[in-house]
């Protein structure tokens, strides 16, 4: 199994048309995601390369049975898109477009946990989600990652997410699914979300864990993992030497006050248990380790 | 991007919070117009992006114009904490009889707006918050319900104002939230709110932060001009580059910030230090590699260059293809040390190896990369 999507998801585009979502959307239903709709209000009737273009995300759930909604609309645009798709009746949501101002992200989290409690967003800043061999919702490269199990991932990063799959790969080690938060200061899905999920997929029998600098958000799930997590973990946090103050390139990514150092993530993690890596190839060993003596 | 006191003020004012008259000057002449104008007594005040100003000697009560000219003489051109201080805000002086704080931030563990209010204004909130919590009232706001009258008057009741501030507190309160949220502020913090002796309530200081990420939908050119970066963060900003000016010698290009920032971790722990955080994204194209490279080369730290990408979509071919189209197009001093690790790597190495000498050298892993990364820089 998988977590959050797999061979049934039928995704809808809004920005299909555009060069992003063109690019990203054609590649993803190349790898056999449903790709089964794309909007764009002044196109409606049109296709890209077969893929047909609707009005709007409650007429492409009407037409296809979409049941996701993948987001590579223009930051200025993204509030207005993610209420689209929730009202239009989608229940998960990724939002790959940086750049979105944290006010709109946080009233539209807030706003769907109100109004939409059955919707889950993935984002804004996410590489997306890719459950290998069955869907890929997003920019990862599908090709470094090993379908099957037993490792579940969840990152804060992109690129440090690739590695981590091909380190896994290149081991011979499957996943089942690998989840990009993102490195927003308001993530629609946290890592606490992603952690309860794996820990109830019978399949993941192992999960790995990237964080970042910035925020609590992996003191938060530490606390989680202490208390519920029984599946073995590994974990790598990146900015040990990004120096307080100063954004580094996430606009999460950022030490301020003395809180949301890389030094105390580790430790809370390192105390609730997780194998902690100084560096990525050091946490993708831990994993392969773990995987080798899961018998 | 932080706003200096008197643009804050400014934005502040745009809320109809109520500021002091003040006015913002570069000469000592035009400071002495703007005290007349303004009326004694005065207070001359350093613009700077830095906190400290007071004891630093940037904040100056002046009576009279030749006191104005002697302080304002003193301030323009004094460094404080390294930053030159360029602009005096010239505001008519307050009388002061309670010194307050209050501010809104968005709090990323509740994933809701944070109100903070407290009676002890004036000095550090850090140090408030350690020695006496309890002295600080705090909010959380759904941004979806806003700060509703009840909920405002309320949080001012607990904060334990003087009760002669507090409805002028419940009406600043109110627009500096308005101007948080429709001013897409990260921060906006009054240190002190003052209530003068005839009960009136007024933000004597002002720190905003804006949201880079809002510009569009704001007029925010004139804050722009007055952002402070080192020469070479300005560089790489003209050329759209997310780039970081750091104090080591390893200058540092990756692609995407989590395996950038993890690069610097890596020098750090092969004994070195970096030079500069730069994420050049997920494309590392030659134009883009050239750009980066260019930023590099000019930075008189670096002593050796460490390139770390992995190729996800873009291939390692793509990569390497960039890579050395970029190295015909730029002459770089430093010794270049190359990881080339993703989908292609080995076709990617193979591009780069008849490239390869003592000053470029390409290493399969981060870490072998960085260990080499730091010898040269020695």
């Amino acid at each position: 199994m998988s977590i959050f999507v797999d061979e049934n998801t039928k995704v809808v585009y809004q920005g299909l048309t555009g060069s992003q979502g063109r690019f990203y959307g054609l590649r993803n239903r190349d790898y056999g995601t449903q790709v089964v709709a794309g909007t764009n209000p002044k196109k409606a009737g049109e296709d890209v390369d077969g893929i047909p273009i609707f009005a709007s995300v409650a007429d492409a759930v009407a037409e296809t049975g979409a049941t996701a909604s993948c987001i590579f609309i223009p930051a200025p645009g993204v509030k207005a898109a993610v209420m689209e798709a929730a009202e239009g009746g989608v229940e998960f949501i990724v939002v790959i477009t940086e750049g979105v101002p944290a006010q709109d992200e946080a009233w539209f989290y807030n706003e769907l946990k109100r109004n939409f409690p059955q919707v889950q967003l993935l984002g804004p800043n996410c590489p997306g989600i890719i459950s290998p061999g069955k869907c890929n919702i997003g920019i990862t490269a599908g090709e470094i990652a090993k379908p099957g199990g037993p490792v579940g991932i969840v990152s804060r990063s992109g690129t440090l997410t690739y590695q981590a799959l091909y380190e896994l790969k290149l081991q011979d080690i499957g996943v089942t699914t690998c989840v990009g938060i993102g490195g927003d200061p308001v993530p629609g899905t946290t890592f606490i979300d992603c952690l309860e999920r794996f820990e109830a997929d019978p399949d993941t029998l192992a999960v790995m864990m990237i964080g970042e600098i910035g925020g609590s958000a992996e003191e938060e799930a530490a606390e989680f993992i202490a208390e519920k997590m029984t599946k073995p973990m590994s974990a790598y946090i990146a900015g040990v030497t990004a120096p307080a103050g100063k954004k580094m390139g996430h606009a999460g990514a950022i030490v301020s006050g003395g809180k949301g150092t890389a030094a105390a993530k580790m430790e809370a993690l390192a105390a609730a248990g997780v194998q902690v890596g100084r560096n990525p190839t050091e946490a993708g060993a831990l994993m392969v380790d773990i995987v080798r003596n899961l018998g | 991007m932080d706003l200096l006191e008197f643009q804050g003020k400014q934005f502040f004012a745009t809320f109809g919070i109520p500021v002091s008259d003040g006015r913002a000057v570069d000469t000592v002449p035009e400071a002495v117009d703007a005290a007349e104008a303004v009326g004694y007594p005065v207070v001359v005040k350093a613009q700077v992006h830095v906190g400290g100003r007071g004891k630093a000697g940037g904040v100056k009560l002046a009576t009279n114009a030749d006191e104005v000219r002697e302080h304002a003489g003193n301030i323009i051109g004094m460094d404080i904490k390294g930053h030159r201080v360029n602009v005096v805000w010239i505001e008519h002086a307050s009388d002061i009889d309670q010194e307050y704080y209050a501010s809104f931030t968005l709090d990323r563990g509740a994933k809701k707006h944070l109100g903070m209010l407290s009676a002890e204004g004036g000095v550090e909130i850090e140090t408030v918050a350690v020695e006496n919590p309890d002295a600080i009232a705090k909010i959380w706001i759904d941004p979806v319900d806003g700060l509703t009258p009840e909920v405002a008057r309320a949080w001012v009741l607990a904060a334990n104002l003087d009760p002669r501030a507090t409805e002028g507190a419940i009406d600043i309160l109110t627009k500096l939230y308005t101007a948080y949220v429709e001013g897409d502020a990260d921060l906006c913090e009054i240190n002190p709110l003052i209530l003068t002796p005839d009960g009136r309530v007024h933000a004597l200081d002002a720190k905003v932060t804006l949201d880079d990420n809002a510009e569009f939908r704001h007029e925010w050119g004139d804050y722009a001009l007055t952002q402070v970066r080192d020469e070479r963060e300005e560089a790489a900003h003209q050329k759209g580059l997310q780039y970081v000016g750091l104090d080591g010698s390893v200058g540092i290009i990756a692609n995407g910030a989590g395996l950038a920032m993890s690069t610097l971790d890596v020098v750090n722990q092969a004994g070195g230090e970096a030079a500069n955080f730069l994420d050049i994204g997920g494309g590392a194209n030659a134009d883009v590699m050239a750009g980066a490279l260019e930023v590099i080369n000019n930075d008189e730290r670096v002593k050796s260059i460490f390139i770390n990408i992995f190729g996800g979509i873009t291939r390692g071919e793509e990569v390497a293809n960039g890579i050395v189209e970029a190295l015909s197009r730029v002459t770089i001093e430093a010794p270049i040390v190359i990881r080339l690790d993703g989908t292609n790597a080995e076709e990617g190495r193979a591009i780069l190896e008849p490239h390869l000498s003592d000053k470029l050298q390409s290493k399969p892993t981060m870490l072998e990369a960085a260990k080499a990364a730091v010898e040269l820089a020695k």
